[in-house]
């Protein structure tokens, strides 16, 4: 057929039942993204003779005859950008960027009448990342981003350094590419998933596999090494369980790997798992923990762990005496809060591409969150050198947490090895769903003692985490449970155990918040109870009782730990956001006497890293054109720390962010880093960013003083130029000299997370509930947040409004439902909502004036903590609502009708 | 998604060209359902786009619907003033958890077809008494009522390879008030329930079409408008309590309160006069 893309005429014929998506992309534009595959996300829009359409939806042969634009031909043919583009820069409405095209493609299709209603005009493109308040600026043209000036960049709201390559569909994240040069012949690897929550696999014939026609090779539980190992990354490899095999011969959760399928064509490769033929010798499943816990039910692991059954870990610990505490308290409160099973929702899935080179050297380009660590598990699996091997990303489509995990990669490397070509691995939507992680469903029993004037006595907390079926993550987040949101709150009597449970369900993983969002949840929740049953205001309570900067930081252990003040401004966005839930703005209630009005709050405080271990390196050089390298090893997932790095670089430097040219998350090219995640971004990467930035500007000019003759106190860096007093030599002429002189112009530094410091996040909601209908509106969100110094205070908005946008689709709509036999219900978007364009208020976003002492340039965390305290301050606002608790979530409003009809 | 399976697209330009049935056939209109989730049973897509049948025809005896005609194509669609449920057309096209851009290539055949509970399409055909009138393969064309259509989740009662041509709604329904209510558990989601009351000119009747609550549509007709026990009762023998729809947009208990409620709402609401 032919048809146009972009103006260029093309004849190619499609498959029969290729859709429009796939075929675009085979033509080498790759602008078009795979979001969900299903018309949900809008991620692959494109315009068909200029009307927008979901090309995954559309049969590729309708195209004929037809003018098909995408991202990449939406700009004028002369050059620059679509105001709409232009607009998405200047509001910066992106984050990963990978919703960008699709949006882009809505967004400058809409008519007058469609601009006026974006809920419902946008209901069909889903972003994860920026929670939609930015998106609605683009729409709105209104734009918040500064010039690039040199020295000015620290505390800039500058723009992404990729954004015109995101807002013109040109950015490549992991599967932008094409099947050429290194990646000629490249198979595709599909994966049978287990039928079963629980069963032994008895025996696999492969030959109606074998024989379907373009399959190359099956790989069974028979084909891989026989190690063990956690599909967790973390720098301590001992903090999770050596527990999974890369292909299995016991089937522990319905969605585990059976076997991998590889051949010439996807299509191939799903036929030859269609056909696989696999016996299987069904055994007992159990999917409650607390069912797990009892000694007659069915042990999931045999390796080493089983004395104590499914508990794969235990933590306690107590200061003080609760007991005590308890006998003085006046009043004592005691619930049990639970959250649920959700997914990370990045939308792009989870991918990997990986080949072999002339000289035998391995290269998998990922999705990765952690590219060193993956590098090392890939090694240590395969028995390879390191030195065989090559981790990279190139542009992530949003991580969460989700991609700080080794779920693909592993695959693409053993067939790789036993085959010899380029093989690829990319995750469909419903894989997300069943075979990626999750956040771990906790639940949390909390009881309370205070004394009539509201002093707490005494704080218990148990905590049941269901970690499912494998137990990356587990420990950590368990032990993240029990420490910062127990730590928030100053009493002498302080208890917590917690239980990692095995189940046949889904495996559990980090996720933004990472245990500390599920008993935040819990503790937060009960405090606003307390305070109740005590007839006291919640904000005077939380005064009374919240961690003060003169305080010892301490949850339930006596260990002297390294978190320390670096900064406090808790009181601050306390005070913030009392005086803006009471200043009457927000959205008017809606009328009628069924509605009821309620406000409510909740706080959270975040250790800026994780108590393991986590270091990052930077190699930094002065170039000959006089511009700078940065080298930094952690990914960049649209978590904006890029941004941040070459920002920190700057204003170091004396120059602009343009003036940098990054190489990210590369184990050839760039040093060690242990990953993106943790909340380490900015206070460990950014750190040796800063310190490598500081070594490179002190070596620059100690070579101008020895060039010169004068002192180096003289110096300094400025746009470009080493200067001092009115003598100036460009930074290319420095080089040149220094060249000639065998000076380089390079250094290195390592960062390492100790000393942390802590950060804090308040939450505020006003709602409006119906009492019949259940129906919940946002009416006011207000979010305080004291992250230190903002790095980039837009950025920094950004993150904070996709974490609320994301604490409100986990307090609000998300809930992976599972059927009995523990199969995930709602493996899609149309059945899984993540928060949509109409989800989402407008958040007002406040920062507390404070300047950290620990972290780099005075910043402190950022993207992860601002999703802790939305959720209880919904169910919270609700209460006051209502009169009723809700103690489950997500608070959908069958559930409040169930729980007001109960109340009544 | 791409359709591995889809060995062959047949495009005939009517539906006589084709012979028989053979399994693994679908009848592809949008192709906004068929491409959104893996199809491995299916081998041949018939296409249905060159049979050009005219979109949408306004006659005396009302409105017919090509099952092509596009949802976009409805939404847009200005109806002559004298038909009092004119803006019931749109409501219900914005009724759909789809976007804007998939009612761009969706059909109205389609979401019919797929007979989900929540289909806003079926809601609209049935509360304005609709009939559909269905090419069976070989067969002579058979006209049903729309309210008989659906048969439960995802089921009707066309036969394999039967074709749903069109949908003819009659000008008296279409001149009728109407009441319309909904719930979504998200906003702008799929329904968890969608009622539609519809009462004639000058009249005291009621018809009162339940949907997405039912696994299947529910139409109760009123000479004169009930008492709300009287109304209450009638939806009890019609939907036991325990046949309302589970699935994730909302349980059964809350689909059955909306619809009682709901229901209640329509009734005072249409009985209140114009």
């Amino acid at each position: 057929m032919s048809c146009t893309i972009d103006g260029k005429p093309i004849a190619a014929t499609p498959r029969p039942g290729q859709c429009l998506r796939t075929f675009i992309r085979d033509q080498g534009v790759f602008g078009v993204k795979k979001g969900c595959d299903a018309g949900d996300c809008g991620a692959c829009t494109v315009w068909l003779d200029g009307t927008p359409v979901h090309s995954c939806l559309v049969p590729a042969f309708r195209a004929a005859g037809h003018a098909v634009t995408t991202i990449q031909g939406l700009a004028p043919a002369e050059g620059g950008l679509h105001s709409m583009q232009q607009a998405f820069h200047d509001a910066q409405a992106f984050q990963c960027g990978f919703c960008a095209a699709g949006m882009i493609m809505t967004a400058a299709a809409l008519d007058e009448e469609q601009r006026a209603d974006l809920p419902r005009a946008l209901k069909g493109n889903l972003c994860r990342c920026t929670g939609y308040r930015a998106i609605q600026d683009a729409m709105d043209g209104v734009g918040s981003v500064q010039p690039d000036v040199a020295g000015e960049a620290g505390g800039a709201c500058l723009a992404n350094p990729f954004s015109t390559s995101i807002i013109t569909g040109h950015a490549c994240y992991t599967m932008d590419v094409a099947p050429e040069g290194a990646l000629k012949g490249l198979l595709h690897l599909k994966v049978l998933r287990s039928p079963h929550a629980h069963a032994r696999i008895v025996g696999i014939d492969r030959g109606a596999a074998l024989a379907v026609s373009g399959v190359v090779e099956v790989f069974t539980w028979e084909d891989v090494p026989r190690r063990l190992y956690s599909t967790a990354t973390h720098e301590d490899h001992l903090v999770d369980p050596d527990d999974t095999y890369i292909l299995d011969n016991i089937m522990r959760f319905a969605g585990q790997r059976v076997a991998a399928v590889v051949a010439e064509t996807e299509a191939a490769a799903e036929a030859g798992c269609r056909v696989l033929q696999v016996e299987y010798e069904l055994l007992p499943a159990v999917f409650d923990p607390e069912a797990a816990m009892s000694p007659d039910a069915p042990v999931l692991h045999h390796k080493g762990g089983e004395r104590s059954g499914n508990i794969y870990a235990d933590i306690a610990g107590e200061v003080g005496s609760v007991a005590t505490g308890f006998a003085e308290a006046d009043l004592l409160h005691e619930r049990t809060y639970s959250t649920s099973r959700v997914q990370h929702a990045h939308l792009e899935t989870h991918g990997s591409i990986a080949w072999r080179d002339a000289e035998g050297r391995v290269h998998v380009r990922t999705s990765t969150q952690a590219p060193f660590i993956t590098h090392q598990k890939l090694v240590h699996l395969f028995g390879l050198r390191a030195r065989d091997l090559h981790v990279f990303t190139e542009r992530v489509g949003g991580g969460f947490g989700g991609k700080q995990e080794m779920i693909t990669e592993d695959l693409v490397v053993l067939a790789v090895l036993k085959t010899g070509r380029p093989v690829k691995l990319e995750f469909t939507r419903a894989d997300q769903f069943v075979a990626a992680t999750t956040r771990h469903q906790m639940t949390t029993r909390v009881k309370l003692g205070a004394r009539r004037d509201g002093r707490l006595t005494a704080i218990e907390i148990r905590v049941v985490s269901n970690t499912g079926a494998y137990g990356g993550h587990a420990s950590e987040t368990l032990a993240a449970a029990l420490a910062s949101p127990m730590s928030l709150y100053r009493c002498a009597n302080k208890k917590a155990e917690g239980f990692a449970v095995y189940t046949n369900m889904i495996p559990a993983g980090g996720f933004r918040g990472y245990g500390a969002s599920q008993s935040t949840f819990a503790i937060e929740c009960a405090m606003d109870e307390l305070a109740q049953a005590l007839g006291i205001d919640p904000f005077a309570l939380r005064r009374m009782n919240m961690i003060g900067p003169e305080d010892w930081i301490e949850s339930v252990w006596k260990d002297v730990s390294d978190v320390g003040f670096g900064s406090y401004g808790l009181d601050q966005c306390l005070d913030m956001v009392e005086r803006k839930l009471a200043d009457g703005s927000g959205l008017l209630a809606p009328e009628g006497a069924d509605w009821a009005i309620g406000t409510g709050f909740a706080m959270a405080m975040l250790e800026c890293g994780p108590p393991t271990e986590h270091r990052s390196g930077v190699e930094m050089a002065l170039l000959p054109d006089g511009r700078f390298q940065l080298a930094v090893g952690s990914t960049e997932m649209g978590n904006g720390s890029v941004t941040a790095h070459g920002q920190i670089a700057a204003a170091q430097l004396g120059a602009r962010m343009a003036d940098m040219a990054l190489i990210n998350a590369d184990t050839d090219r760039t040093p060690y880093d242990t990953g993106t995640f943790a909340s380490t971004g900015t206070v460990v990467a950014g750190q040796a960013v800063n310190l490598a930035a500081q070594g490179l500007r002190e070596n620059i000019l100690g070579f101008a003083a020895r060039h010169t003759g004068m002192a180096a106190a003289g110096w300094r860096l400025e746009a470009g130029v080493a200067r001092n007093g009115e003598m100036r030599i460009t930074l290319a002429a420095l080089h040149a000299a220094g060249t000639d002189a065998g000076h380089r112009f390079q250094v290195k530094r390592k960062a390492y997370l100790s000393p942390r410091t802590v950060a804090f996040n308040v939450q505020g909601i006003r709602l409006a509930v119906h009492r019949v209908t259940g129906e919940i509106r946002i009416l006011r969100s207000v979010h305080a947040a004291d992250i230190g110094r903002p790095i980039n205070p837009l950025q920094c908005r950004g993150q904070i409004d996709g974490a609320v946008a994301m604490g409100l689709g986990w307090a609000l709509t998300e809930h992976m439902v599972h059927s009995a036999d523990g199969h995930v219900v709602n493996a899609a978007f149309r059945n899984y909502h993540i928060p949509a364009f109409a989800d989402v208020p407008r958040t007002e976003v406040l920062f507390a004036d404070t300047y950290d002492s620990i972290g780099p340039l005075g910043a402190k965390s950022q993207g992860e903590c601002a999703i802790n305290p939305v959720a209880p301050a919904v169910a919270n606002a609700l209460a006051n609502a209502v009169g009723t608790r809700f103690a489950e979530l997500p608070l959908t409003p069958d559930r409040i009708f169930a729980g007001l009809g109960a109340a009544q | 998604m791409d359709l591995h399976t889809i060995t062959a697209v047949k495009r005939p330009a009517s539906p006589d060209e084709l012979v028989g049935w053979p399994q693994g056939h679908a009848w592809l209109g949008g192709g906004t359902w068929l491409f959104s989730q893996p199809q491995p049973t299916l081998n041949t897509l018939v296409d249905l786009a060159g049979f050009d049948w005219p979109a949408l025809t306004v006659t005396e005896a009302g409105l017919e619907i090509a099952a092509t005609c596009r949802i976009i194509e409805l939404d847009q669609f200005s109806p002559p003033a004298s038909w009092l449920a004119r803006p019931l057309l749109r409501e219900c096209c914005r009724s759909l958890l789809a976007s804007f851009k998939v009612m761009n290539t969706a059909t109205i055949g389609g979401n019919i077809c797929m007979s989900l509970p929540a289909g806003a399409l079926i809601a609209l055909t049935v509360a304005l008494e609709a009939h559909y009138t269905l090419w069976p393969r070989g067969g002579t064309p058979r006209v049903v009522d729309a309210a008989e259509f659906v048969t439960g989740d995802h089921r009707n009662i066309l036969a394999p390879g039967e074709l749903l041509r069109s949908i003819a709604i009659p000008a008296t329904a279409l001149a009728k008030r109407y009441a319309f209510r909904r719930m979504t558990l998200t906003h702008l989601g799929r329904s968890a329930a969608l009622l539609i009351g519809t009462q004639s000119p000058g009249a005291d009747d009621l018809t009162l079409t339940i949907t997405a609550a039912t696994p299947r549509p529910v139409r109760l007709y009123f000479p004169a408008m009930p008492d709300a026990e009287g109304l209450r009762a009638t939806i009890r023998s019609s939907v036991s309590d325990d046949g309302f729809f589970d699935d994730v947009n909302g349980t059964p208990a809350y689909k059955r309160h909306l619809t009682y409620h709901f229901a209640e709402q329509i009734r005072q609401e249409l009985g209140a006069g114009a």
